[in-house]
């Protein structure tokens, strides 16, 4: 089955200083959750946006096939952009505290995104909205619609980003760190919320995140994320039980595992940085962090197959 | 206390307001009816005055009250309409400029900069001397040179909110840019705007008197006050209130209109910290 969302050789740089994106390939197949996964300022944002055609003017984005659905997102226009966004292709932030209008009622904004994709009136629009937030586990939707974004908590704010996203039953849903700014136990109801809204309604999801626990938890499939590049792209056992990369290798170590890290012995971390990456670096953005580098790796690396569906991007070979 | 002063300036704007509204049932005179068997009473509580004319009457027998009421129409309309059009003009480039950045902003600000640079009183002195002097000429004046702290206000503000999580999010929910800048940007900025409003409508008051005291604004016998202070002033020395009741309802109105801007800026202020 042809993916729904199709990238290949995605690139993004600002100005000319900064290669944020650089030539990133990835597919998310419909009722997918696909997790990209990295370190802050890794490029994972930035994917996002340039995806959703969302990207500052300052931005170039240049890419070989940057597809969704049977849009060429490459070739299409600001208006018809706006009229895929919020209807087949929709996307929630970071930070629900700040991502609503705080000038109007959560049933005017979450109405206004049905209004303009549908021929609906306002009432059928609330009734859509109120169907919505009882869907995502908000009790007294009724009530809540005519309450005014500072009057929600922050995971009661996401819920509703999440039911407002929902509104045109969208294919794919870009979720950017959906969680990080909520308490723990909100976050654990998130995402739960999340996965059984795409087991039902077969939702396409590209999730955002720099937390494996998360990643194991979600993920069909994972793409792993440093200094712009994918260095590693797997179904998400395979990744966990076979990661390739050194990269990849070295967060697995980061995480405390019950039984098996003992109480006493400090966690694995990875020295270093993430380099800044200007346009025109060649090899591998690691090297300079990884126990393995040898000259060789200042040169072009290639990406190389573990298995079927799961390759990486380095000189090594597989573990 | 604070709540007291600009409770204070609503008040005066209020009872202006009122006062323009109902001039033609409050007014005790015609107030162009001349009378020059009755010229240049006092008022009532000067020697000589009469309970018919409470506030006296003028040079051509005219009854003061009721041309300072009717003034008062004059006053507030060309408050509010230049208010309106300053406005519009104001906050259309400011958003623009604001929100699109770059070439725009780039035009937009050089705008700015030449209205700074026009010295308001001679331009606007120039356009009534040329165009002719009325109510609609003088309002659309002050409305085309007084918009550049619209501008510049909404222009700031926009750039800050341009930049906030839900506007990105509005894009992302498919918000075209107009929709975006109507809709998104405007309610979250009206605040600063109103009091800059409030400014410009003292400013634009201040300036109509200032036109029509120099003869080139409101044209009579129509009753405004700046044109009342200047019909007064050659008989100021022997009967000095024909220029301070006016003056003085001037400087109240003007006082009433900032004190509530500033009592706006400041609690609008605290709302937001």
């Amino acid at each position: 089955m042809t993916p729904i969302l199709e990238a290949a050789n995605l690139r993004v740089t600002f100005g000319t200083g900064v290669a944020a994106v650089r030539g990133i390939s990835l597919g998310v197949a419909r009722g997918e959750t696909h997790c990209l996964v990295g370190e802050s300022g890794c490029g994972k944002s930035v994917t996002a946006l340039a995806i959703m055609g969302l990207l500052a003017r300052t931005a170039q984005r240049s890419s070989d096939v940057l597809r969704f659905d049977d849009y060429d997102l490459m070739r299409m226009s600001e208006r018809e952009m706006s009229r895929v966004r919020g209807d087949k292709l929709a996307m929630i932030f970071q930070e629900p505290m700040t991502s609503l209008n705080p000038a109007y009622t959560i049933g005017s904004q979450m109405a206004e995104v049905l209004e303009r994709h549908r021929r609906v009136s306002r009432a059928a629009a609330l009734d859509r909205a109120a169907e919505l937030l009882a869907r995502v586990g908000i009790t007294a939707p009724g009530m809540r619609l005519k309450q005014y974004p500072h009057q929600l908590s922050g995971g009661l704010r996401q819920r509703v980003m999440i039911s407002m996203a929902l509104m045109c039953e969208p294919e794919l849903l870009i979720a950017d760190e959906p969680t990080t700014a909520l308490d723990v136990t909100v976050q654990a109801q998130i995402l739960r919320l999340l996965q059984s809204l795409q087991r039902e309604l077969g939702l396409a999801l590209l999730l955002i995140t720099h937390d494996l626990g998360i990643v194991a938890r979600m993920a069909d499939r994972v793409s792993v994320m440093y200094a712009g590049e994918i260095v590693e792209s797997a179904p998400t056992a395979a990744l966990f039980s076979a990661p390739s990369h050194p990269y990849t290798r070295g967060l697995l170590r980061c995480i405390p595992v019950p039984g098996s890290v003992r109480r006493d012995e400090p966690l694995g971390s990875i020295p270093g940085v993430v380099p800044r990456i200007a346009p025109g670096f060649v090899g591998c953005a690691f090297r300079d962090r990884c126990d393995h580098a040898i000259p060789d790796c200042a040169r072009v690396v290639p990406r190389k197959s573990a298995a079927p569906g799961h390759d990486y991007l380095c000189r090594l070979d597989a573990a | 206390m604070r709540h007291v002063v600009t409770a204070f300036g609503g008040c005066i704007i209020l009872i202006v307001l009122l006062a323009a509204i109902f001039a033609p049932l409050v007014a005790p005179h015609d107030p162009f009816a001349q009378d020059l068997m009755q010229r240049m009473i006092p008022p009532e509580w000067m020697d000589g005055g009469s309970p018919a004319h409470p506030f006296g009457t003028d040079q051509l027998g005219r009854d003061y009250l009721s041309r300072l009421l009717f003034g008062a129409r004059i006053s507030m309309a060309i408050g509010i309409f230049t208010v309106i059009t300053s406005g519009f003009i104001g906050i259309t480039l400011g958003v623009l400029g604001g929100y699109f950045g770059g070439r725009v902003d780039d035009v937009v600000m050089f705008m700015i900069t030449c209205r700074l640079s026009i010295p308001l009183i001679l331009v606007a002195l120039t356009v009534v001397a040329l165009v002719g002097s009325s109510l609609t000429v003088v309002i659309l004046t002050l409305g085309l040179l007084l918009w550049e702290r619209f501008a510049v206000v909404s222009r700031t503000t926009t750039m800050q909110v341009r930049n906030l999580d839900y506007i990105a999010a509005a894009r992302a929910a498919g918000a075209s840019r107009l929709h975006i800048m109507l809709r998104e940007v405007l309610p979250n900025i009206v605040s600063p705007l109103i009091v800059v409003a409030t400014l410009e409508m003292a400013l634009a008051i201040l300036l109509e008197a200032a036109l029509s005291f120099l003869g080139l604004g409101v044209p009579p016998p129509l009753p405004s006050w700046g044109l009342m202070i200047a019909e007064g002033k050659d008989y100021m020395f022997f009967s000095p209130w024909v220029i301070m009741i006016p003056g003085i309802a001037l400087f109240v109105l003007v006082l009433g209109i900032n004190l509530l801007g500033d009592g706006l800026r400041d609690s609008l202020h605290a709302g937001r910290a």
